[in-house]
């Protein structure tokens, strides 16, 4: 049911509208950060406000919508995303990757290849993925006005002279389409292969600060790297304790107070549909294993 | 064992249940009403209103009430209200040179046109903890004095008309509205105004009082400070002219500051201004501070590097919605980085190990 007191997916018509304008711009220049007259949403700035405020524009009343927080959808901010489209669109929700026409993530990209017509929306923080080299906004757009990326090589190669590698782990920066350096938002750099050629339509907003950016579909995204330190996708070298899968990213749960851990795939849906098919991982409760 | 957790819905529900039994308290202990706090706590109240950028104190105290008195909470109740709002029009600027005033005072002349009004002021109250408030009971009515029939008219007119302070040309451009287009730097004075005026009360405080002590000093003398009711007015198109819609209070605050002159300027004073709904005098000051402090291009003075005179800076982090909001944040799961740099860590300690034995 929805609550009659607003409208539709709850912003009014014209701000869909600017929203939806600065999305048109925003694929039209994959990677470029458009600033847009971020509303005041009824969950706090860092919450996911920017996504909101997209799906928000994004949503039809035929749409399937599926939300996950940590790749899980049963996360507490997932849930009460979730919720709120439910109470303030009424559209129908899903778990399943592959039935939904809009994901709201956070943090992570879906284990299960999106396809064409799906579009995913991110929950961004911080959109600039200059900010921490250049506290400066006027100064951080000067530096993609004039394609002046020096500074993120500098700074990659520092981590490589110190640390023999680069040392970031997440929101790793990427260049899209031969222009504008982009954050992927805080995912783990072993979901950056699936930024590129994506079938999907791919979204990013960040509401406290008031930007959208996006990648259309089959876009050409680069992990930035160096020649002689290429880019690794990485994640816990372990199969999933659950489900027994090899390939998906992996969350480390401490299960006793002397330092025992198991690990599970962090999108549960996926892990989920695994068992579903029979496949067990090594702490499955016992039973035909298919690993 | 470990199983996949499940029912963040019914822990979310129950939650909330708790704290609406929370906010309740006591269930022996009478309910607060919306009356009450509306004219009991009118300075949460007026505070609300202000941060929240929407004047309506039945809705202010209502949201104080539900956000169990976190006055920033409150703001963002009202913020979120706010928002769904159509917009239908603007008033006309509100003529605050015909205020109505309950306080009005100046700290550069003793006396002046339209006088001192001390209003009701926690000034030159002894902070003595009333413990005859703790046992209710009437009070005694407050002496009456009849209204003052003459015009109060600004201290800065005052000044402009012997040519000591700057000249603020009248300018009609619509002032933009930040809640309806992104910020974009650098900012307009109108714009930085407008985001001073919601700023969190604190940061600006604390930023005017860091120019008090040198970061960014600008020599402030309170010109005038004035509390009481405007008439807003609005423009009927179709009728081709303006009513009158209702009365807001406002307190405005000009400051008038010593100016030895610059490459650009003559020594002469000049100006930092504060408008906010309500009362709330020292937000209002502060206001008026940091405005003067994010003047310093505008009059040709040097950029001391103090944060108070940083655009960016002051623009960027006034805003406790935004500020709560991310700072909250990461209480939020973040599983997934964290799990990323885990594997980052042990993997540069294993290499730092490794090479550590290999020069052993």
């Amino acid at each position: 049911m929805t609550d009659q007191a607003y409208n539709f997916a709850y912003l009014d018509e014209q701000t869909k509208r600017m929203i939806r304008r600065a999305l048109l711009k925003a694929l039209a220049v994959p990677g470029y950060q458009v600033p847009f007259a971020s509303r005041e949403m009824p969950m706090p700035y860092g919450w996911g406000t920017g996504g909101v405020q997209v799906t928000a524009a994004c949503l039809t009343p035929d749409d399937r919508l599926k939300v996950i927080d940590q790749g899980a959808d049963d996360t507490t901010n997932a849930v009460s995303i979730r919720r709120f489209f439910q109470r303030t669109a009424g559209v129908e929700t899903t778990e399943h990757t592959a039935e939904a026409t809009v994901i709201q993530t956070r943090h992570r990209i879906p284990e299960q290849p999106l396809s064409e017509g799906q579009i995913l929306v991110y929950q961004v923080p911080i959109p600039e993925p200059l900010r921490f080299l250049e506290p400066r906004e006027t100064e951080t757009r000067k530096m993609h006005e004039l394609e002046e990326y020096g500074l993120m090589h500098v700074k990659l190669y520092e981590d490589i002279a110190r640390h023999g590698e680069i040392a970031t782990a997440y929101a790793y920066p990427v260049k899209v389409e031969g222009r504008y350096v982009m954050d992927p938002s805080p995912i783990p750099k072993f979901d950056n292969p699936k930024l590129a050629g994506n079938p999907a339509i791919q979204l990013f907003g960040a509401g406290r600060e008031a930007r959208i950016y996006a990648l259309p579909p089959y876009s050409d995204v680069v992990s930035l790297d160096f020649e002689d330190h290429p880019f690794t996708a990485s994640k816990a070298d372990h199969a999933c304790d659950l489900c027994g899968s090899a390939t998906s990213y992996l969350d480390e749960v401490i299960t006793d107070d002397r330092g025992t851990r198991m690990f599970v795939c962090s999108d549960t849906d996926f892990c989920a549909s695994r068992q579903a098919q029979g496949h067990r991982g090594r702490l499955s409760p016992q039973g035909d294993n298919k690993p | 064992m470990y199983v996949a957790v499940k029912g963040g819905e019914r822990a979310i529900d129950a939650a909330h249940a708790w704290l609406a039994e929370e906010r309740r308290g006591d269930p022996a202990i009478p309910e607060l009403t919306v009356p009450q706090i509306r004219e009991q706590m009118a300075l949460a109240v007026n505070r609300v209103m202000a941060e929240g950028s929407l004047y309506d104190p039945d809705l202010a105290a209502l949201a104080i009430k539900q956000a169990r008195g976190d006055l920033i909470e409150a703001v963002f109740l009202i913020r979120a209200y706010r928002t769904t709002l159509p917009r239908f029009g603007a008033s006309r600027p509100v003529d605050t040179a015909a205020m109505a005033v309950d306080r009005r005072i100046s700290a550069t002349f003793k006396d002046l046109p339209g006088g001192q009004v001390l209003g009701p002021t926690f000034d030159y109250t002894h902070r003595l903890l009333d413990f005859a408030l703790a046992a209710g009971g009437e009070l005694p009515s407050a002496p009456q004095a009849p209204a003052r029939d003459e015009p109060v008219p600004h201290v800065t007119g005052l000044l402009d008309r012997d040519g000591l302070i700057e000249e603020q040309p009248r300018d009609d451009t619509p002032a933009p509205d930040l809640t309806r287009q992104p910020l974009e730097l650098p900012a307009t004075r109108a714009l930085r105004l407008q985001a001073l005026a919601r700023a969190d009360e604190g940061f600006t405080l604390s930023l005017a009082y860091s120019t008090q002590r040198g970061y960014g000093r600008t020599h402030a003398f309170v010109g005038e400070l004035r509390i009481g009711r405007v008439a807003v007015e609005v423009e009927l198109p179709e009728l081709g002219l303006a009513v009158e819609i209702g009365e807001i209070e406002l307190t405005e605050c000009d400051t008038v500051n010593q100016f030895k002159g610059s490459k650009s300027e003559p020594p002469q004073f000049t100006r930092g201004y504060g408008l906010v709904m309500g009362q709330s005098e020292r937000k209002a000051i502060s206001m008026s501070l940091v405005d003067r402090a994010l003047r310093w291009q505008e009059l040709g003075e040097d950029f001391a590097g103090a944060p108070a005179q940083d655009e960016e800076f002051v623009l960027s982090h006034c805003d406790n919605i935004q500020s709560t909001g991310f700072l909250e944040h990461i209480k939020l799961p973040h599983y997934v980085d964290f799990q990323a740099e885990l594997e980052l860590v042990r993997r540069m300690r294993r290499e730092a190990a490794q090479m550590q034995e290999a020069a052993e």
